[in-house]
């Protein structure tokens, strides 16, 4: 708000709100630290007295202590900066193939009927297979691992980036539309002008969850081959029975996605200040 | 960036139009033939759902005609152009873009540079009483507000003819009356023809030059009506006794055009309006 001077009554008791405000989030923030802290402690005690749950064993699951070790290992060894480098090189070349391709077929499948008629149908039969049934294909079908590799962080967001493209075309208001060829929009410019800022919200949306699956199929991905990676190193930690090193991965792997999500989302927010709140 | 004043005479010839698709064809307009002169205010006055909206999307050329002829100074009506500016009842403001950015569409559409475009456009905000909400998103507006941008942004590119559907049919009455005064103020000065719909008989006979009362679906003309209340026009008008004597004679014509069974609204575009 711009400087009105505040009353004497008021500011007391926008003060008191504020004090309020703060204390609920901090009281917010230690609920959620409890709760982390005490599944870590459960976490801790399941392992170290290798509990059996019928179904379930404890007995090789490594300690948090001994996860922090493994943790601290991978640092010291310096090849957490390869590792963490391949996988971003896979994921964001994955990805930004997804996001070309996903929203230039979207853009036309949604805009033009034969187009849709085309390409629906085949993508439609391709969508249900998971990313990790490919792996076999995808290396018969790339010259190298790594291609092989990018191809399937590819698949993974492709969907979600291609249907949320599609539905947000499909549901531009016909109104806006109208309004547009009535000011002298041609073709092309009704496209760059007018579908693609309307359908961007939804098209945003796809980005954001197609960046998670990427992550959810980079390890699959990196189970092909390679030395570096961090979900190779999560699949290798396995086979060297360095336990702690699963963990380790996966924990790598859940921040990191989670943080390229949340990248794609600010992003969004700061491309798109008229949406407020509709890219989540 | 003053041009000589463009004509938009209009004229309507046995025009019939159908919608719906093949499981659903009717007809919505029945053979209507009017002529409208440069400059005129022209109301389109009938009951709900009568063809009148419909009868201005053709005008606009979004909805093509079963037979008959559309001409605006003689050329065929066989799509949209901006000569021809649409104002919806609700806003059709681009959300995504600041209301100057809005304001100077038209221009960016025919290639105008941005200085120009949006000195433009300022100009015009300034005229309808919205100087200083240039870089507003249209949300951030009240619905008066968001009809006067998209009033402007019409008529950023000089139409001939402005087509207003219920443009302030969604504005609370205060506001509504405040509009009306507004775009007469605007239309002073400017002269383009408007063909305003509204089935408001009290705003139709306070702004118009000419009422047009059109029958239920499928709609007709039943009157042709000029008006000769001298302008400008004020409020205190509305309680004349000529007033009240047109009022209710348009009454008995709008009760007596209106069937039993209610028709849907519909769009400019054709399409059943949505509940707001």
């Amino acid at each position: 708000m711009s400087a009105v001077p505040v009353s004497s009554p008021i500011a007391p008791a926008s003060h008191a709100r504020t004090v309020a405000a703060v204390r609920q989030r901090t009281t917010a923030w230690f609920a959620r630290g409890a709760s982390i802290l005490a599944s870590v402690m459960l976490w801790q005690w399941l392992a170290v007295t290798h509990a059996k749950l019928g179904f379930v064993s404890f007995a090789n699951v490594p300690t948090p202590l001994a996860t922090l070790d493994a943790g601290r290992d991978l640092m010291a060894s310096g090849k957490l900066v390869r590792h963490l480098g391949y996988s971003l090189w896979r994921v964001a070349a994955g990805f930004a193939s997804a996001a070309a391709i996903g929203t230039g077929l979207g853009l036309a499948i949604g805009r033009f009927e034969p187009v849709r008629r085309a390409l629906l149908p085949p993508l439609e039969l391709l969508r249900p297979i998971p990313a990790v049934a490919w792996i076999p294909l995808a290396i018969l079908m790339f010259p190298s691992a790594e291609a092989s590799m990018v191809f399937i962080t590819f698949l993974g967001a492709l969907f979600p980036v291609l249907l949320n493209t599609i539905h947000g075309v499909e549901g531009v208001d016909r109104r806006l539309i109208a309004a547009a060829r009535s000011l002298g929009t041609g073709r092309w410019k009704m496209f760059t002008e007018v579908i693609l800022p309307a359908a961007a919200p939804s098209i945003a949306t796809g980005l954001a969850i197609g960046m998670g699956t990427c992550w959810f199929c980079l390890v699959s991905a990196e189970m092909i081959s390679g030395q570096f990676g961090i979900g190779y190193y999560t699949w290798e930690s396995y086979t060297l029975q360095n336990y702690g090193g699963i963990i380790v991965g996966m924990l790598v792997i859940g921040v990191l996605g989670m943080s390229c999500s949340a990248l794609i989302r600010f992003a969004a927010r700061l491309a798109m200040p008229w949406a407020a709140g509709t890219a989540r | 960036m003053s041009i000589a004043p463009t004509p938009g005479r209009i004229d309507i010839e046995h025009a019939h139009i159908e919608v719906g698709d093949v499981s659903g064809r009717f007809e919505v307009l029945h053979d209507v033939s009017v002529k409208i002169a440069p400059g005129e205010f022209v109301c389109l006055l009938g009951p709900s759902g009568c063809g009148k909206s419909t009868l201005l999307g053709a005008l606009a050329g979004h909805l093509e005609l079963a037979s008959g002829t559309v001409r605006v100074d003689g050329d065929v009506v066989d799509g949209p152009h901006p000569d021809r500016g649409l104002v919806f009842q609700q806003h059709t403001l681009f959300p995504w873009q600041r209301v100057i950015d809005n304001v100077a569409f038209g221009l960016k559409m025919k290639g105008v540079a941005r200085a120009h475009r949006h000195a433009h456009a300022n100009e015009l905000l300034a005229s309808v009483g919205l100087a200083g909400f240039e870089s507003r998103y249209p949300s951030q507006l009240s619905g008066g507000m968001q009809q006067r941008v998209e009033i402007a942004r019409v008529l950023i590119n000089r139409p001939r003819v402005l087509l207003m559907d219920e443009p302030f049919g969604a504005l609370d009455a205060l506001t509504r009356a405040r509009m009306q005064q507004l775009l007469l103020e605007v239309w002073g000065r400017i002269r383009t023809t408007v063909v305003f719909v509204t089935h408001d008989i009290d705003e139709a006979l306070f702004l118009a030059d000419r009422v047009l009362v059109m029958s239920s679906r499928p709609g007709r003309i039943i009157e042709d009506r000029t008006l000769d209340f001298p302008r400008p026009r004020n409020t205190e008008m509305v309680t004349s006794l000529e007033f009240a004597a047109l009022k209710r004679h348009c009454m008995e014509l709008l009760h007596r055009g209106e069937s039993d069974t209610p028709f849907p609204r519909m769009t400019p575009l054709g399409s059943p309006l949505a509940a707001p």
